[in-house]
């Protein structure tokens, strides 16, 4: 908090007017027109509106493709994280141990962090392709024809390989940052106590660890729900046979390509609570770690 | 490190090693398949090493580009990511900056709501609420416009957030003895708040430009005149449009050159880079 302040009554407003001009405009109308209209439904032609109270929720909840997205959703976000994570953290004990070199390894790790998600699905598409890729080349010496435009499980496999590849250097950063904070002075103490590498990481390293963890957690999980629109746009679109639908892509599907707006807002409303839930917990967190 | 393990140091090295390796492949593959002429990319696997084209390919997307493919030159549609990116990343700096300082330095009756306002927007992603908001830009009339493909994204919480806690942490001392010498709010704002946050502003420029230069889904929806395509929506418009015959090696030169701004940044301004990426997520 300040103590010594401006004392303006129109000033503050003019320099916040852009920032909530933009706000109201583009974020706040929107997001009430995606609310209200939730609960509407427009007939065939378009012609007449009536307001159809939760029917656009319930139909939704009734929906095998709903339900079927919601899996899809949670199976990848799931994945995304956990090897993103896994993959990061071994990586970053790995630099942890280095004197020297830690710096040209980071340097070498950290750039896909800039690689556009489509761009990052462009590459693996083309490495995955069926006919000339390297990765199939691979897989059929030991026996697996992979093709990910017929088989649902490949078309998964690649979106997670490619969402992956893209968070592991933001994962990377993270742990770096949060072993470093680390004193060395616990793990020599441990080291001297006679606790072998392993034994310090699951004693010690690990629990000190946990706060970057959950963090990342957190938004790995908004990552995957969320960024990986591109992913999955320029690579799979959705298919094959809905296997890699995520909601955010099934909220674009059916609003624009689709044109069913109440079924699409209704999603989007779905996705503005899941959404606001992941902040909340977020910022939880945070709170915590201020008064650590 | 904390006691000398010869077997850990070694196993640490090859894990590093295998990690940056499988983290340059598809780079490489694509890089190699952007050198070759199309040939060589019709059937069979790959090439593994560089072919003879890679000035020709890459002279070619530039400056004239496909015209199958149905996207203009990628000379232009870079220099189109480049307004966008630019747009947006000093955009949303200078907005925050101002909402922050009035939020900091100034009581006024619903302040907190102002604040609140702000702080919704980090709720609500942009691919969630996207029919909605394409309408309302498309009713103002900002379609195929570089107003159009920036503004609606320069609302940040983040950057608000980011400099809230920097003006906090200048000293009360600095505003009394501004004051006493008669400066006013906004000259203070200038010659006091700006140059205290000058590193600030560069680690979150980094940052923002690399978000700005790899929007997808917002330009991809409101460019329908190819000379608004942004090269990271664009690429993907030229992926759809190789059925016919795969010209993957102009593909691949694309998908080089539209990650190659961002990579370079992050690569040259790697300390700015992580200053930025840990600050902005507190």
């Amino acid at each position: 908090m300040k103590r010594t302040l401006f004392n303006n009554r129109l000033l503050p407003w003019l320099l916040l007017a852009p920032q909530l001009a933009i706000t109201f405009i583009f974020f706040l109308w929107p997001a009430t027109q995606a609310i209200i209209q939730s609960f509407l439904r427009q007939d065939a032609f378009g012609l007449s509106t009536n307001f159809v109270g939760l029917a656009n929720y319930r139909a939704l909840m009734n929906s095998a493709q709903y339900m079927n997205s919601l899996q899809v959703t949670a199976v990848f976000a799931i994945s995304v994280t956990v090897f993103s994570l896994l993959i990061a953290l071994v990586m970053a004990l790995a630099v942890d141990r280095m004197i020297r070199s830690a710096r040209t390894y980071t340097t070498l790790l950290v750039w896909p962090y800039a690689v556009a998600p489509a761009v990052a699905g462009i590459l693996w598409w083309f490495i995955f392709n069926p006919t000339i890729g390297i990765l199939p080349y691979l897989l059929d010496m030991v026996g697996y024809n992979w093709n990910h435009l017929s088989s649902k499980r490949d078309a998964m496999t690649l979106v997670v390989v490619a969402s992956v590849w893209k968070q592991i250097s933001y994962n990377f950063l993270f742990f770096v940052a949060g072993l470093q904070a680390i004193p060395a002075s616990l793990r020599e103490a441990a080291a001297i106590d006679g606790a072998g590498p392993v034994r310090r990481f699951f004693d010690i390293t690990f629990p000190l660890l946990s706060p970057t963890t959950f963090f990342l957690l957190v938004v790995n999980i908004v990552y995957a729900m969320f960024d990986t629109f591109a992913v999955i746009d320029a690579t799979t679109q959705g298919g094959p046979a809905q296997a890699t639908n995520i909601l955010v892509y099934k909220v674009y599907f059916d609003g624009f390509i689709g044109q069913s707006m109440g079924s699409s807002s209704a999603q989007s409303v779905v996705l503005m609570a899941i959404v606001i839930t992941l902040t909340v917990i977020q910022f939880r967190w945070i709170e915590k770690k201020v008064q650590y | 490190m904390i006691e000398n393990r010869p077997f850990l140091n070694i196993l640490a090295h090859l894990t590093l090693i295998l990690g940056v390796a499988a983290v340059a492949l598809p780079v490489w593959v694509a890089f190699v398949a952007s050198t070759h002429p199309v040939s060589s990319l019709i059937s069979g696997t790959v090439p593994l090493l560089p072919g003879p084209d890679l000035v020709k390919n890459y002279s070619r997307m530039l400056s004239s580009g496909v015209s199958t493919m149905g996207t203009p030159p990628v000379g232009l549609m870079m220099m189109n990511s480049l307004i966008m990116a630019l747009a947006i990343a000093i955009g949303k700096i200078a907005i925050s900056m101002t909402s922050a300082f009035a939020i900091v330095y100034f009581r006024f009756r619903f302040r907190m709501l102002a604040f609140w306002c702000i702080f919704i927007t980090m709720m609500l992603p942009v691919e969630v609420r996207i029919v909605p908001t394409f309408k309302v830009v498309a009713d103002l009339g900002m379609l195929n416009s570089y107003a159009g493909l920036s503004i609606p994204l320069i609302a940040s919480a983040t950057a608000t957030f980011l400099f809230r806690q920097v003006f906090l942490t200048i000293p009360d001392e600095l505003t009394e003895a501004a004051r006493i010498d008669g400066a006013g709010p906004m000259k203070f704002f200038r010659d006091i708040l700006l140059p205290l946050s000058r590193t600030n502003m560069a680690a979150l420029f980094v940052i923002l430009f690399i978000y700005g230069w790899n929007q997808y889904l917002w330009p991809l929806l409101i460019t329908t005149d190819s000379s608004y395509y942004t090269i990271v929506a664009g690429i993907k418009r030229m992926a759809d449009s190789v059925d016919g015959v795969p010209q993957w090696n102009l593909v691949m030169a694309t998908a080089i050159l539209a990650m190659l701004p961002p990579v370079l940044v992050v690569i040259f301004m790697q300390r700015l880079f992580v200053k930025g990426l840990v600050e902005t997520e507190k």
